[in-house]
């Protein structure tokens, strides 16, 4: 089976937002980097599915140039190649058009299986999966939380506003991936030494031909600075008086 | 006269209330509405969906269980069949799910967790998150069609009836991923993303044990769901869909009531658009108090059951 493993390079969590001159970009100075948090998931199970039914791991990412460093960490997980289809504007690309650079590579990959995470910690879209598997017009199951694979198909789980669902769908598939479903693994030194010699591909992304246009960015308004109402539970009156007459939400 | 597709998402005869909101947030910008509701079970919720709005309805008949393609497909034939040019559901899970595929159907942009949304120019402009919240970006579509999820408890559902009629039309067969159960969550328990009040707790309780203090809370006011911090859901104490902040959900309840959280930056851009925010902690130095309107310095074993019984008192005498 060939498992393609869609990943985004993205700011570490911690990052504080500035806004750039523009005043419709992230000021990116000083941003360090990680592979968003679903995709970690998403590799896991992809490298999971291969020990469970053979086959190999391609990791895809649209990024910048130094995004290697990201599909490295995967290969040294356990994948088996890289293809980094690079974008020097991947920070503006929209999830349409990220979405059909990665149909088009995976259509030329002759892939049977994607992962990729639920959703990319910077832009919080969750749309390029979704896209993805509906432009390959594949069946799509997203924000899995469980799930079962075979050669031809799976059940998968995952948590909605109603339950949990239960899915059924049959390959080829795209599974987008939540919290849950694994516990990504630590890259071993042998690992580490094994991804130097396997193969990363470095291709160009396509101009995007983006539609999401970004009229400005700010920062989200202060709050108003509050108060400490006392302490301990003698506190409690105080604030019941303040949710029910200032508040006026009890 | 510009027409909005909305997808109206439901369980157990009635639909969800996010959805009647995105119904109310399509209305207040003067198109008219169109509301898709899709089997199994979905006749009833068709027939009321006048009330909330919905100039016309369309009601997928036949299906007997939910697809999820089917259901993207059937919205995108509706987009075609009224002309219109915006599509819109809850961002609920469901929602985020439909609208970039039936976005994908109709080769537009998809924007998810709209926290404003209005009428601009011959389309749409909204305000969504990024970086959870860290930064608000105002941003428009040049794609036929306005694809876009709104967050939860944020738009007004409408009060004004419409016509409302109910045309039927046969669910899109043959689908390729199904919806085969749905292991119902206990009665009264809502989401974190959707309900009203949200009382969450981090490390500061100090063992999953505890939490039935915080449930109590919960259920003293309501309409109420307890959240919990990256901390707690990693140590396992908590269930990963009640995680609050950058690496879980993103919330905006009317009450966020934060329990032995400090306020990690990752866990303050998920919650830091609540209408109130209330935190209880022992450390007076917590960065939870710097975004909260009301604080109490204390501990939780204490302050909470006091908390408790005094909502309770409050809510009997209204």
């Amino acid at each position: 089976m060939k498992i393609v493993v869609c990943v985004k390079r993205v700011p570490t969590t911690d990052v504080q937002a500035k806004i750039a001159a523009d005043g419709a970009a992230l000021d990116t100075s000083g941003f360090q980097y990680m592979l968003s948090f679903y995709d970690e998931l998403a590799v896991e199970q992809a490298i999971l599915t291969k020990e469970q039914l053979g086959g190999e791991v391609v990791v895809v990412t649209v990024g910048p140039g130094d995004a290697t460093k990201e599909l490295r960490e995967c290969l040294a997980k356990g994948a088996d190649s890289a293809v980094l289809i690079k974008d020097d504007a991947w920070m503006d690309r929209d999830a349409r058009s990220t979405a059909k650079v990665l149909a088009d590579k995976v259509r030329e990959l002759g892939a049977d299986l994607v992962f990729t995470g639920r959703v990319a910690t910077d832009r919080d879209n969750a749309a390029v999966g979704a896209m993805l598997g509906t432009l390959l017009d594949w069946a799509t199951v997203t924000d899995v939380s469980e799930l079962e694979l075979t050669e031809s198909g799976g059940t998968a789980k995952r948590e909605s506003e109603s339950g949990v669902e239960t899915l059924t769908f049959s390959l080829p598939a795209v599974v987008t991936c939540d919290k849950g479903l694994n516990e990504p693994r630590y890259a071993g030194l042998k690992g580490i030494m094994a991804a130097k010699k396997k193969p990363v591909e470095e291709v160009d992304a396509p101009a995007a031909e983006n539609h999401v246009q970004v009229q400005s960015l700010a920062l989200p308004a202060e709050r108003q600075e509050g108060r400490i109402v006392g302490e301990g539970a003698a506190a409690v009156p105080a604030l019941i008086e303040a949710l029910q007459n200032e508040a006026q939400v009890l | 006269m510009a027409k909005i597709v909305v997808h109206v998402e439901h369980s157990a005869g009635r639909a969800r209330q996010a959805s009647l909101e995105a119904l109310g947030a399509a209305k207040a910008t003067g198109a008219e509405v169109v509301a898709v509701v899709a089997d199994p079970g979905a006749a009833e919720v068709a027939s009321a969906l006048g009330a909330a709005g919905a100039d016309a309805v369309v009601h997928f008949q036949g299906a007997e269980a939910f697809s999820p393609d089917a259901a993207a497909r059937q919205l995108a034939q509706t987009v075609q069949d009224h002309g219109a040019n915006a599509l819109l559901a809850a961002a609920s899970a469901q929602g985020r799910e439909l609208i970039p595929r039936a976005a994908a159907l109709l080769d537009s942009a998809s924007i998810a967790d709209c926290i404003r949304f209005e009428a601009a120019g011959d389309g749409y402009e909204a305000v969504r998150p990024v970086l959870a919240g860290k930064a608000l970006a105002t941003v428009r579509s040049s794609s036929p069609v306005f694809c876009g999820t709104l967050r939860p408890n944020v738009f007004p559902p409408c009060t004004d009836a419409a016509a409302g009629a109910v045309e039927t039309k046969p669910s899109i067969a043959d689908p390729k991923v199904v919806v085969t159960e749905i292991a119902a969550k206990q009665a009264g328990r809502l989401d974190v993303k959707e309900a009203p009040v949200v009382v969450s707790g981090g490390r500061g309780m100090k063992g999953p044990e505890h939490f039935h203090l915080l449930e109590e809370l919960a259920a003293a006011f309501g309409d109420a769901a307890v959240g919990a911090s990256r901390a707690v859901v990693d140590a396992g104490w908590r269930p990963h869909a009640e995680q609050v902040g950058q690496t879980g959900k993103t919330v905006a309840p009317q009450l966020y009531i934060a329990v032995g959280i400090s306020g990690a930056i990752q866990h303050l851009a998920g919650m830091r658009t609540s209408r109130v925010i209330v935190a209880i902690n022992k450390d007076a130095d917590a960065p939870i108090f710097k975004l909260a309107d009301y604080g109490i310095v204390g501990d939780a074993f204490e302050v909470v059951p006091a908390l408790t019984e005094a909502v309770k008192t409050a809510r009997a005498g209204k």
